[in-house]
């Protein structure tokens, strides 16, 4: 026991002669460490969530408190496109809009199919025997045989493999590109892409290249930075999937797309093409086939072509063709295809009636082309506004030579000269957009449409009444 | 085959807890648990939301029966995986369309592994669904005869029609989709008037006098001050909410929305956040996180909180417990947005929907928004509500500016359609289709309980989905159902669970009392 206490003693002593001879920064550190070890201990314990702080009390106040905004914001009685134009009966070739009789010029009825006889009696045998609803979607006893029987004429006539019909013009292109475009993908767009194209796009989360309209050069300059990155990242390259998505005929600039140049692009960068031919279908080319025909493609070149029945067919609802192997996907993978009800049977069965039309009278697309051609001469010098779009595009736009300072009063402006022309029996419209959701927003424009039904005099009735509008109302 | 007894060893499973939410309802709700089928009433005294019971049911399946349908999948997988093996080494044909000789060098479209569950599992019993009819989609139809030569890759038809086989599939609650010559009187006649097109857009110049009339009918029907209608109902939906919310607003979704609202939502750009199942307090958490904490990261209020539900879900038959959700959105001011696709038409008194079902007033809902495909037998959707947001959605809505309206002879069927339910017309049809209706649902559910299958859902709900869990069942259930004239929808991966796929039946005001005892024998006699 002594001899432990003294050996305790002595491991003291030499603890206490180890502290004197010890160099004086090993000193100095340990003290340093000792402070710091008691600072920590008595400050305040770092909280890494304040979340746990507040109260039930508080929590309360701030439920109390929030303001939401209110779930629409109000609009104003003078909004533009708040009143709209009240057709009463059908909008044919003479249309009845505000109690008012005037010449469709708004319409997009191209080859006036919309009043015709033969049509109607086959949606009237349709609705005889199968009523107006399908009642289901294509996968649940919503497929009828006028559907399959429109998707092989489809076919057919475009000479593809394969179509597949959506019972919504606007629904088909928005379902067809994210069906195969996802995630990590790329997709280079023309600036003036319909909106359609824009909500397709959006859902599909894809990288989106814009590039300037019709500039192939700003094209290639974008394919080509691609294909640099491309060569950085050689195994990220081998699964990402490329897409190019043109129009036809553009919606909101009147011109076509320069396919065959699209077509080397194609090749030459490994990129696939989808082609939306709303405004081109029945109406280019030399039976009505589309820009494919117009320029003299080989189909198989375009992967996919998309296409809403709803202007030259005048019935409801879009297609889209191409071969088997791309278009047999959307029918587990088109949201509008399989998420939605079919087509109503009468309007596929007008649509069928509208082909048939179409396949037996081929000289109505040369006769339309004519007088697109006689509209678009017509329609130049007018002081003030200016015509855009090919000579050939049966809707053309009239934008302001000069915009006098905002789009509001660009608009109110235009309105008075359709105003005009309403009241002396030609109908008109403005191309209406939704301003904050476009990317690239055109501007201001009146929209003018020729179809088959309109008679020369009446086409140089309306050239020479807007004419009368432009004079009065823009001087 | 299902053993019936095997519910009674069934484990009992509530879908939300009953004790948690008394608390919160602050009422005395009793627990009936004599019975074994799990059922749960909610008491009508009280002074409780619910004006009369409301009794769902989501019985879970005995173990084994998962087990097996797990080893279901594992054997389909396994095949799977061998076939697509042989088909790579030429073993085994190729049927499928293959790449252009001129692309081959192309980034391929599709991922193997993507399509590995169409190629393999899908493709076997492809043949149940996509099945093409040739008559009107009423109580009864002709199915087109369909034959496959090489194991579903490819079908080719017989020209042999399959008469009378009766419809559960068709979503035809009402009976509208009909082809008797005086009740499509005036849709011919308008047929003719207006033809089948419109050609242009409702701000341009396609609102036709035939919306106008549709709209004011939508709005007196539904008791609200204006209502805009829509050429199609899933673009409703996609088209329309991206038009009321936008960044910093926050959604809250159902688990089970249908991909038209969830694909609204995300086009919308604004944060979703998804509640279980018709779950309150789910929901309330969220509302309450939602609220306190703000935006995630910078802490910003909220702009505003929208609630995304639906009437009757399709896929489960549930119907959507409205009344303690209008109690939560009033208490947190939040924004509710009722989609009505199934209920409109289907259920309560008068075909009001799931608002007049609860006793509730349309001004408890913000956006009431429906589809007229399924009860009304024709095509499109609505919205409706205040004329501050109809008014708002004229302006604003995607579908207004750049997509076609409504074609005129759909808006007519709508038109008399709606009038037969509100009487308008003269008699008292309407009423009656909505009295069989209500009929029809209790009685088949009722029989199907007896006979002691799983069925999901509400009991007042038209849409019975009947549990078959098994892959293989299936497709032998759509199968034998055919061979005995009746046509079923089944459903599977990936749009329900894996392991809970079902046969939905949708029942009719049109079907006869026979009809369904035929059913009802047949499934006993087959699968009981």
């Amino acid at each position: 026991m002594a001899a432990a206490g003294v050996g305790q003693q002595w491991v003291l002593v030499e603890m206490v002669q180890a502290l004197y001879e010890a160099p004086a920064y090993h000193l100095i550190l340990e003290g340093i460490l000792i402070l710091w070890i008691i600072r920590l201990l008595f400050s305040k314990t770092y909280k890494l969530q304040e979340r746990s702080d507040l109260t039930l009390k508080e929590k309360e106040e701030l439920i109390e408190e929030w303001q939401p905004e209110p779930l629409v914001p109000s609009v104003p009685k003078d909004h533009p496109a708040l009143n709209y134009n009240i057709v009463s009966g059908p909008p044919t070739h003479i249309i009845t809009v505000n109690g008012k009789e005037c010449i469709n010029f708004a319409s997009f009825n191209f080859l006036g199919l919309l009043n015709n006889e033969k049509v109607k009696t086959a949606a009237q045998a349709s609705l005889k025997k199968y009523g107006v609803g399908t009642c289901g979607p294509r996968g649940f006893y919503g497929t009828f045989d006028v559907h399959l029987e429109l998707e092989e004429r489809l076919a057919k006539f475009m000479r593809t493999e394969e179509a597949i019909i959506y019972s919504y013009g606007f629904a088909t292109i928005a379902s067809a590109i994210p069906a195969y475009s996802k995630r990590g993908d790329i997709v280079f767009v023309d600036e003036a892409a319909c909106f359609a194209i824009q909500k397709g796009l959006q859902a599909s989360r894809s990288n989106i290249k814009l590039f300037k309209h019709n500039d192939m050069a700003d094209l290639e300059r974008l394919l080509k930075e691609q294909e640099t990155e491309d060569q950085k990242n050689p195994r990220k390259a081998r699964v990402t999937r490329r897409f190019i998505v043109v129009e036809g005929l553009y919606m909101n600039t009147g011109d076509i797309c320069p396919l065959p140049e699209l077509i080397k692009l194609k090749y030459k960068y490994k990129v696939r093409i989808f082609l939306e031919e709303s405004l081109s279908f029945g109406v280019l080319g030399e039976h009505g086939r589309g820009i494919t025909e117009h320029f003299g493609i080989n189909i198989d070149d375009i992967d996919l072509i998309s296409a809403n029945m709803e202007n030259s067919l005048a019935s409801i609802g879009g297609f889209c063709c191409g071969r088997s192997f791309i278009i047999d996907h959307q029918r587990l993978s088109g949201q509008g295809y399989c998420f939605s009800a079919s087509l109503p049977p009468l309007l596929a069965a007008a649509a069928i009636e509208a082909l048939n039309i179409m396949e037996d009278n081929p000289d109505i697309f040369q006769t339309l082309r004519t007088k697109c051609e006689r509209m678009h001469k017509d329609l130049q010098g007018i002081s003030g506004l200016k015509v855009v779009g090919e000579s050939f595009s049966p809707a053309l736009h009239l934008q302001l030579e000069e915009s006098c300072g905002s789009r509001e009063n660009d608009v109110k402006l235009l309105k008075r000269v359709v105003d005009y022309c309403m009241n002396s029996g030609i109908a008109l419209t403005q191309a209406r957009y939704l301003e904050k959701e476009e990317k690239c927003l055109p501007p201001p424009s009146i929209r003018v449409v020729i179809t088959v039904e309109q008679t020369e005099q009446e086409l140089d009735k309306a050239a020479s009444l807007l004419k009368e509008a432009a004079q009065s109302v823009l001087n | 085959m299902a053993n019936p007894s095997a519910v009674c060893n069934g484990h009992l499973h509530h879908h939300h807890h009953h004790q948690k939410q008394n608390n919160l309802l602050k009422c005395g709700l009793s627990k009936k648990n004599g019975i074994t089928k799990g059922m749960k009433k909610n008491g009508v005294s009280n002074g409780t939301p619910y004006k009369k019971t409301f009794i769902e049911h989501f019985e879970q399946a005995p173990m084994y029966v998962a087990v097996f349908t797990f080893v279901g999948f594992a054997v389909g997988t396994i095949f799977g995986y061998l076939r697509d093996f042989m088909r790579a080494w030429g073993l085994e044909k190729r049927n499928i369309a293959t790449e252009r000789a001129q692309q081959k060098d192309f980034v391929p479209l599709y991922q193997d592994f993507e399509n590995f569950y169409t190629r393999n599992l899908y493709l076997r019993i492809r043949d149940n669904w996509n099945r093409p009819i040739c008559s009107v989609p009423g109580p009864q139809f002709d199915l087109m005869e369909r034959v496959t030569d090489d194991y579903n890759w490819t079908f080719r038809f017989t020209g042999r029609t399959i008469k009378n086989v009766i419809n559960m599939g068709s979503y035809n609650y009402l009976g509208f989709a009909e082809t008797d010559v005086n009740a499509l009187k005036t849709v011919t006649i308008e047929l003719e008037k207006y033809g089948t097109g419109v050609c242009s857009t409702r701000q341009e110049m396609g609102t036709l006098d035939k919306h106008v009339e549709l709209e004011k009918l939508v709005a007196t029907f539904l008791g609200v001050e204006d209502a805009m209608v829509f050429g199609m109902g899933f673009a409703t939906n996609s088209m329309n909410i991206p038009a009321l919310v936008g960044k910093g607003c926050l959604i809250l979704s159902d688990e089970l929305n249908h991909t038209s609202l969830v694909l609204g939502a995300r086009l919308s750009g604004a944060t979703i956040r998804i509640f279980k199942h018709n779950n309150m307090q789910s929901l309330e958490k969220l509302l309450r996180d939602a609220i306190i904490y703000g935006q995630p990261r910078t802490h910003r209020a909220w702009r505003k909180i929208i609630i995304l539900v639906e009437g009757i879900y399709s896929m489960e038959g549930s119907i959507v417990r409205l009344p303690e959700i209008v109690s939560l959105k009033n208490k947190y001011k939040a924004y509710l947005y009722l989609d009505e696709a199934h209920s409109i038409g289907a259920v309560g008194a008068t075909g009001r929907g799931v608002v007049e079902y609860f006793g509730m007033s349309p001004d408890d809902i913000d956006v009431l928004m429906g589809t007229f495909t399924k009860s009304f037998g024709a095509a499109g959707g609505y919205i409706a509500g205040k004329k501050g947001l109809v008014d708002f959605l004229r302006t604003h809505s995607h579908s207004a500016v750049y997509a076609t309206s409504m074609c005129p002879p759909v808006a007519e069927q709508i038109i008399r359609a709606m009038k037969c339910l509100m009487g308008l017309d003269g008699t008292t049809q309407g009423l009656q289709r909505v009295r069989q209706l209500e009929k029809n649902t209790r009685y088949f559910r009722r029989k199907l309980h007896e006979m002691g299958f799983i069925i999901y859902g509400n009991d007042d709900s038209p849409v019975v989905p009947l549990l078959l869990y098994m892959p293989g069942k299936i497709g032998a259930f759509a199968r034998r159902m055919l061979e005995r004239n009746i046509g079923v929808v089944v459903v599977g991966f990936p749009a329900t669970p894996i392991t809970e796929s079902r046969a939905r039946f949708c029942v009719s005001a049109a079907h006869t009392r026979e009809m369904l005892d035929t059913l009802l024998l047949l499934n006993c006699e087959e699968f009981g």
